[in-house]
């Protein structure tokens, strides 16, 4: 049995290399051919970031353990009521109502409102007694998620708002039925084949599928019904995702899909980001055309390319070479994430370091999917290596947290609840 | 509990991982679509105009030099916005509305490529805009070379240049050439285009979404320098261009002087004429219109494009023809009694002695001796008819490049008037007509017409004792070092040497004892021929041939002065002094003849009517 309280250098290196390949990305994305050193503008502000993130992970570091999961829903209500309080205060850019100025600096409370939600949810599952079973408990974690995604949603940032569907990886791991994540990718299939095929042909295919179905089991009675009711619910939903899709989506929020999917090109509308995105990254070809050498980052050619589409700079300059390389360590930052929550003796720890792995994943997974093409365009950054303090900020604060949580398990005892 | 799910979790990450990392494979490695799209849409290629040859005359003197021309070029017009127009416009001294039409123009020509936003900007306001550019995003220049010329002097023989049109892009074999690309219109610009334009280079660099210039590409490996243009060497002097133009100021008329030895065109000059740099691409726009409605029509190119009959400066020819033909030999006089009776008409002569030799006949230019010689030729016994008989004479003639294109290299050449016997056939029926009926054409008149230059030409044959070499203004391409083959060679006429002898002499008493006697230049020995050209439309037309010196000839020459009188008046000094100033440079300047070259400098011989209507027409100039 370990004895001392120490960090996981193994976490903290895949940390600090992906950090440092974000401030490498900011300085190339933003320099115009070495106009300012990497200590300068946007990059410099990354490192400056991540210096206050380190120093705030000192400071975590000298906590006792204790308060956080004593504190954890004093931190969700107070990070709530900044949401709230951004709906009030917050300063108008692009849209969005997500900004609280502070002097020169602009705080993004979303960002943050991620690192509470955990607490809570970690606080809310590991307390004694939780049960999936239960509605009362059910509906507390509904709401401990469903608060900060709707405040987040009123504040015009949908993207940040759906980040929040990562918990459900940690619910998952937790106990809650997976029939939520069948009818969940269930629903996706539909939606998307309906935007493909159109509601009617999809309730034609569904109606001929239930007759082949039908052909096969005639003998047995029983399951005509339920089939009979599960194809209903089945074209009920299509009807409606058509309808939805039709009448409540924004028409931008339409073509983003419909690009896709595929459905339509418009490289020079809703589409004109990932096209510029797909040209930049594939332009890098195997080992990239070097670090500030990316003709198409130097062009300016990508919208957003120092945040939310920061992974551009990375094919193009770093190639299939260094875009793998990215991917790897995050895929390892958030295997060894996993690994630390399963030796975590305490179920509130091995929660809090879950919901921090399964956001990151999420991150990476909307974000270069975003940039290949394989999702749609959701505005959430690359954790620690988009441009934008908060985002670097939250994720060093949230990542030491969940070093700080891991490293003191040796004085934990063997809870029998895990 | 439920940690069997945790594997499903992990599972899931290294998949979405693993999935990842294939898409990038395929996009970034297996796929190269997208870094082809990725150049098109970053990578510009600029090419790089080449600097035009430069064009010197016989004496190395540089006459035509390049005069950088800017166009102001937008890169991807729609992406155009908040620059300060207002600041641009005032720069470009144009306002706001002609700012939105110039901008729309250069939208609706290539939406996300470059278009000219504004073109031929002089070199002043290319300075003041330059010094700015950094604030007009999507905005730069593209440099091409204009001309601008030393003298104002010799357009006809230069020409100008112009913007390459639809059909010289469509008929071009090494696609050279792209839209709004500068190539010569007229003159040696044209003539000698392929060798003057050089050959293109390019330079590709990456450009932003502005267009902007982000720095070369690979380093500049793939760039191309352009290779300048060959210079070009005229056979003209333009000093002695210079001086003909002076002596043909305010006069419509042609001097046409040629090096006899080897065809070279030493002055070519049409008067009127424009001044070059006023035709280059930047002013061209500014002068055209006037030049085109003035009624003296300095645009065209008398010398090359304006048929005259030759009038007595014919008679040498005659007589030549006369001589190979054996209608007459260098004995044979006639008798000349003041006119040549022809049933009941007339043809006057001048007051001259009764009996006429050859010599006589054309120092004194006695139209009686070419009727006989002419009469004798066409009833000739060699000949069946009278059509046969002529069209031998025709032949005469079209050895000494009349009648046809000489094939030189100056533009607007045209063949001149020489008529098929089937022109008569039809004029008076076929084998109705005799020598009585064409007679006129014995002493240079009637249906004849011999371009300056091919009078010119004629000079030089009876230099040359019955050879010409065609004659051309190109003296020496440079680094090609050789000339076109057909200026090389001599084409000889149908006349034996040894029957110039006789017309030469003729020629010589002209400036001894004969028509042009009065202006006869000490230490010169002149051989010439005054002609007076009918002119049904007004004053007849002074016309000379001459060569000079007799043995060895260096120069010979035509001059033609439209609606001036006689020859001996005004075509023969106007030639005399040219011949003067081109073998004794130094004995002009302060000599008795001042007083000539004054005379000729300062007469106004344009009609009146035509100098009313050409002020009225707006010719700045």
């Amino acid at each position: 049995m370990e004895t001392k309280s120490r960090i996981d250098f193994i976490a903290l290196f895949l940390f600090v290399a992906i950090t440092c390949i974000g401030i490498a990305s900011v300085y190339s994305a933003t320099s115009e051919a070495g106009a300012f050193t990497l200590l300068e503008g946007r990059s410099g502000k990354q490192i400056m970031w991540f210096g206050v993130s380190v120093f705030l992970g000192i400071i975590i570091f000298i906590l006792n353990a204790q308060f956080f999961e004593a504190f954890s829903m004093y931190i969700y209500i107070a990070l709530m009521l900044l949401l709230v309080a951004v709906l009030f205060i917050g300063a108008d850019i692009n849209g969005a109502r997500s900004w609280i100025r502070i002097g020169s600096f602009s705080l993004q409370p979303s960002e943050f409102a991620k690192y509470g939600t955990a607490f809570a949810i970690s606080s809310i599952l590991s307390t004694i007694g939780f049960s999936w079973e239960k509605k009362a408990d059910i509906l507390k974690i509904a709401a401990i998620v469903l608060i900060p995604m709707g405040l987040i949603v009123l504040q015009g940032d949908t993207g940040s708002a759906l980040v929040f569907l990562s918990f459900f990886i940690v619910f998952y791991r937790e106990g809650l039925t997976p029939n939520i994540l069948v009818l969940g990718i269930a629903a996706i299939v539909i939606f998307v084949l309906t935007l493909v095929f159109g509601s009617l042909a999809f309730s034609i295919g569904t109606v001929l599928c239930l007759l082949v179905f039908y052909a096969f089991t005639y003998t047995n009675k029983k399951v005509l019904l339920p089939s009979i009711a599960i194809a209903a619910v089945v074209i009920l939903f299509s009807l409606s995702v058509q309808f939805l899709f039709d009448n409540v989506l924004q028409s931008h929020q339409q073509k983003r899909i419909q690009v896709t999917l595929n459905l339509i090109e418009d490289n020079q509308g809703a589409g004109y980001n990932v096209n510029q995105s797909k040209i930049a990254i594939g332009s890098g070809g195997f080992s990239g055309k070097g670090f500030l050498n990316g003709s198409h980052t130097k062009g300016d050619f990508i919208p957003e390319q120092e945040t939310d589409f920061i992974f551009c700079t990375i094919g193009e300059e770093g190639g299939w070479v260094l875009s793998s390389i990215t991917i790897l360590l995050f895929v390892l930052l958030v295997l060894r994430l996993f690994h630390l929550a399963g030796r975590a003796k305490k179920k509130f720890k091995r929660i809090f370091i879950y919901s921090l792995a399964s956001i990151i994943f999420f991150h990476l997974m909307v974000n270069v999917g975003m940039t290949i093409g394989l999702m749609p365009v959701i505005g959430i950054p690359l954790p620690l290596i988009s441009y934008g303090g908060s985002s670097i900020l939250a994720f060093g604060i949230f990542i030491f947290t969940a070093l700080k949580l891991d490293a003191s398990r040796v004085y934990d005892l063997q809870s029998h609840y895990i | 509990m439920y940690q069997h799910r945790s594997l499903y979790i992990y599972a899931v990450v290294v998949l979405i991982g693993l999935l990842y990392i294939m898409r990038l494979l395929q996009i970034q490695v297996i796929d190269d679509k997208y870094a082809i799209i990725a150049e098109k849409i970053s990578l510009r290629k600029q090419t790089i105009y080449p600097q035009r040859g430069l064009i010197f005359d016989r004496n190395d003197k540089l006459i035509v030099y390049n005069d950088p021309v800017y166009d102001l070029m937008l890169s991807v017009p729609i992406k155009l916005k908040g620059i300060d127009t207002l600041g641009l416009c005032a720069l470009l001294e144009i306002d706001k509305p002609e700012f939105d039409k110039r901008l729309a123009k250069a939208k609706s020509k290539s939406y996300r490529g470059k278009s000219v936003f504004k073109k031929n900007i002089s070199n002043l306001v290319f300075a003041r805009v330059q010094e700015r550019l950094y604030e007009f995003k999507g905005f730069f220049f593209e440099i091409r070379q204009d001309r601008n010329y030393k003298f104002n002097s010799s357009s006809h023989v230069l020409g100008y240049l112009g913007e390459v049109n639809k059909l010289d892009l469509e008929l071009q074999s090494d696609e050279f050439y792209e839209q709004g690309d500068f190539v010569g219109k007229k003159g040696v610009e044209k003539f000698y285009e392929d060798y003057l334009r050089g050959i293109k280079g390019e330079q590709y660099f990456y450009v932003d979404k502005f267009g902007v210039n982000k720095g070369p590409y690979k380093k500049g490996k793939l760039d191309v320098p352009a290779i300048d243009g060959n210079n070009l060497k005229l056979s003209l002097d333009i000093d002695l261009q210079q001086y003909g133009e002076m002596l043909l100021n305010n006069k419509m008329g042609s001097v046409v002087a040629i090096d006899p030895k080897t065809g070279e065109i030493l002055a070519l000059i049409s008067s009127p004429f424009y001044n070059p740099s006023n035709f280059n691409i930047q002013n061209r726009g500014n002068y055209y219109a006037g030049a085109i409605k003035d009624p003296t029509k300095p645009i065209f190119n008398r010398a090359v494009s304006a048929p005259y009959p030759p009038g007595s400066t014919f008679k040498p020819i005659m007589a030549l023809i006369g001589l190979q033909d054996e209608a007459i030999n260098e004995h044979t006089h006639f008798g000349c009694p003041g006119y040549y009776r022809l049933g009941r008409r007339i043809i006057k002569c001048h007051g001259h002695t009764f009996s006429t030799s050859l010599q006589r006949s054309i120092a004194s230019s006695c139209n009686t001796y070419y009727c006989n010689t002419f009469k004798n030729m066409m009833q000739s016994d060699k000949y069946a008819n009278t059509e046969e008989a002529y069209n031998s004479w025709r032949e005469y003639l079209k050895s000494f490049g009349i009648g046809k294109e000489l094939g030189i290299d100056v533009s607007g050449e045209i063949k001149g008037w020489l008529m098929d016997a089937s022109f008569y056939d039809k004029m008076h029926g076929e084998g109705r007509w005799s020598y009585a009926n064409i007679i006129s054409l014995s002493f240079g008149q009637g249906e004849l017409g011999l371009t300056p230059m091919q009078m010119a030409n004629v000079a030089s044959v009876i230099a040359n004792r019955g050879y010409y070499f065609t004659p051309h203004v190109v003296r020496q391409i440079e680094g090609i070092d050789k000339i076109p083959e057909k200026y090389l060679m001599k084409n000889y006429t149908k006349i034996s040497p040894t029957h110039f002898e006789p017309v030469i002499e003729g020629m010589h008493e002209v400036t001894l004892s004969g028509t042009a006697a009065h202006i006869a230049i000490a230490g010169l020995d002149i051989a010439g021929k005054t002609g007076t050209v009918q002119n049904p439309h007004g004053k007849n037309h002074s016309a000379y041939i001459a060569f000079s010196p007799l043995e060895n000839p260096k120069i010979a020459i035509a001059v033609v002065v439209e609606e001036a009188g006689y020859g001996s008046t005004w075509a023969a000094p106007i030639a005399h002094l040219l011949i003067e100033h081109y073998l004794q440079p130094d004995s002009v300047e302060g000599s008795s003849r001042q007083y000539l070259v004054d005379k000729m400098k300062n007469s106004n011989l344009i009609p009146l009517k035509l100098r009313a209507l050409r002020d009225t027409a707006i010719y700045g100039n």
